[in-house]
């Protein structure tokens, strides 16, 4: 199992959600976050005064996949969240040791779906 | 002569109808997205304080100087030049003149930021406020010439308007008909979630909305006795009614009472009796007020089908409501609220008819002008801000200043 979490724009996560669920991945965790990039925030001018935002707002998205499934899931996510400019975000794969769905006991990849 | 009570009650309206301005940033802000909620605020309280002074130079003048031919009033009274305390027969003969220029000035502010709803989370500030100023002084100004100065042709075809159903409600709500399509739609408008970022907001906007409208149609009356309670009860029926109507109607159609639902009824109603507050009765204030509420639902159902990104439904509130209103007048004006006017009901057909021209005459000169001013700007200064910008949110690159941190 992984936990697939990912840096998006606030206006992709419709398009995320959808497309996470036709893989079988409808349950997920989103929360808002600011952060930067490589490119440090965005500055732009305005009549010569340099105008700097240096913590931008962003979604973070968490999904913890099957192995299976994991490249799958990466590379739509990737697509869904995608709009060729900067800022478009980043996503991190991480290991994951177990999960317990509370209602009913159930472990590991039984868990997920 | 001056009347004191008549210009104490005029001076409490001026500042009742003051806060409706606000209030409706805090109307709008509710309803837009978290990252655009202080800009949509902010630019109501710039509208405040830009017409405020654009009224004062030349709109006051323009508005309800000396008629020129029935179109436009002269510039005689720039800058208030003899507009003083002593009254001013032809509108208000027992308050000072000034008091009657502070509150037609404040109509002139809520109306130019009621536009501010079909344009929000787009729109760059400076030319934000420049087209409030433009649109104030070419549209609102000339149109109130036309209903309310003393010799402009509606007013002499004797259009029925008693707090400005046609000069404030339809001219916003056919401007920002026009301004949605001049703009174009949100990104991401159809396709993603645009959520409320605070639905108390929006009650609270509405109430005091609701609480400033008073002054809007009982000040209207321009004296404090008979006509002003009158047109109060009527306004708080109407109120009453929308807000029930379309509460019943999101009910039925939706599966659920909305919160959001009952304030824009609420506000449907209070544009619905705007016209008719100081001709109608109870029970006329009630069908007028319970019919807004059901066309203003059906409007807005209507409008989100279809491309046009009106994003807080403007056209739907304030176009349609105020149209059923100016209509509703001509039906039922009752003779004996106000002995001065008749409706269909009381046996005076041609009332309707002139309430129907003078409302045709306010979506065409609306909708054109704007479309103009608007196309003018885009094409000069640019209307709209960067992709980048829109989707990281107007409040941080406005002003840089979120509404919450």
């Amino acid at each position: 199992m992984k936990l697939v979490k990912a840096v998006i724009r606030s206006e992709m996560l419709d398009e995320v959600k959808n497309n996470l669920q036709r893989l079988g991945y409808a349950g997920l965790t989103v929360y808002e976050v600011r952060g930067r990039g490589r490119q440090q925030g965005i500055s732009w001018r305005i009549r010569g005064n340099e105008f700097r935002l240096d913590l931008i707002p962003k979604l973070m998205v968490e999904v913890v996949v099957d192995d299976a499934d994991v490249a799958d899931v990466v590379e739509e996510l990737r697509k869904s969240a995608y709009t060729g400019s900067i800022g478009d975000g980043k996503i991190f794969v991480i290991p994951v040791e177990d999960a317990v769905r509370i209602r009913t006991g159930e472990r590991g990849a039984e868990a997920l779906k | 002569m001056v009347d004191a009570g008549d210009t104490a009650w005029l001076l409490v309206s001026s500042a009742l109808v003051f806060l409706m301005t606000p209030a409706l940033g805090f109307f709008y802000g509710g309803l837009v997205r978290k990252k655009n909620l202080a800009n949509t605020i902010m630019m109501c309280f710039a509208a405040a304080a830009l017409i405020s002074l654009q009224w004062v130079l030349w709109g006051y003048s323009l508005a309800f100087g000396p008629s020129v031919n029935g179109v436009i009033g002269s510039l005689d009274w720039f800058g208030l030049r003899g507009v003083g305390l002593d009254p001013n027969p032809d509108y208000a003969p027992t308050v000072p003149h000034q008091a009657f220029m502070l509150f037609q000035g404040m109509f002139a502010i809520i109306t130019a930021a009621l536009i501010i709803g079909a344009v929000v989370e787009r729109i760059k500030f400076s030319s934000g406020i420049l087209f409030l100023v433009l649109w104030s002084t070419i549209v609102y100004d000339p149109l109130a010439h036309w209903v309310w100065g003393v010799g402009g042709w509606l007013r002499n075809l004797g259009a029925l308007d008693f707090a400005g159903g046609t000069v404030v409600h339809i001219n916003a709500g056919i401007a920002a008909l026009a301004a949605a399509m001049v703009l174009r739609n949100r990104i991401g408008y159809g396709s993603a979630a645009f959520e409320p970022s605070n639905i108390t907001y929006v009650i609270l906007g509405a109430s005091l909305l609701w609480f400033g409208w008073f002054g809007f149609n009982a000040g209207s009356a321009l004296s404090a006795g008979g006509l002003a309670s009158s047109a109060f009860m009527a306004t708080n029926v109407a109120a009453s009614a929308a807000t029930l109507s379309w509460l019943l109607m999101s009910w039925f159609y939706k599966g659920k009472a909305s919160i959001i639902g009952a304030a824009s009824g609420a506000v449907a109603g209070l544009v619905a009796v705007t016209p008719a507050s100081g001709f109608v009765d109870a029970l006329g204030a009630m069908v007028i007020g319970f019919t807004a509420g059901l066309l203003c639902f059906y409007a807005v159902s209507f409008r989100s089908r279809t491309k046009i990104d009106d994003s807080l439904d403007v056209w739907g509130v304030h176009g349609v409501g105020g149209t059923w209103g100016a209509i509703a007048t001509g039906i039922f004006a009752n003779p004996a609220v106000n002995p001065t006017a008749a409706g269909l009901l009381y046996g005076n057909p041609y009332q309707l008819l002139v309430q129907v021209v003078a409302t045709g005459v306010a979506w065409v000169y609306s909708f054109i002008l704007t479309f103009a001013i608007l196309k003018l700007i885009d094409k000069t200064v640019g209307l709209r801000v960067s992709k980048e910008e829109e989707l990281v949110g107007l409040d941080l690159t406005q002003h840089a200043e979120p509404a919450y941190v």
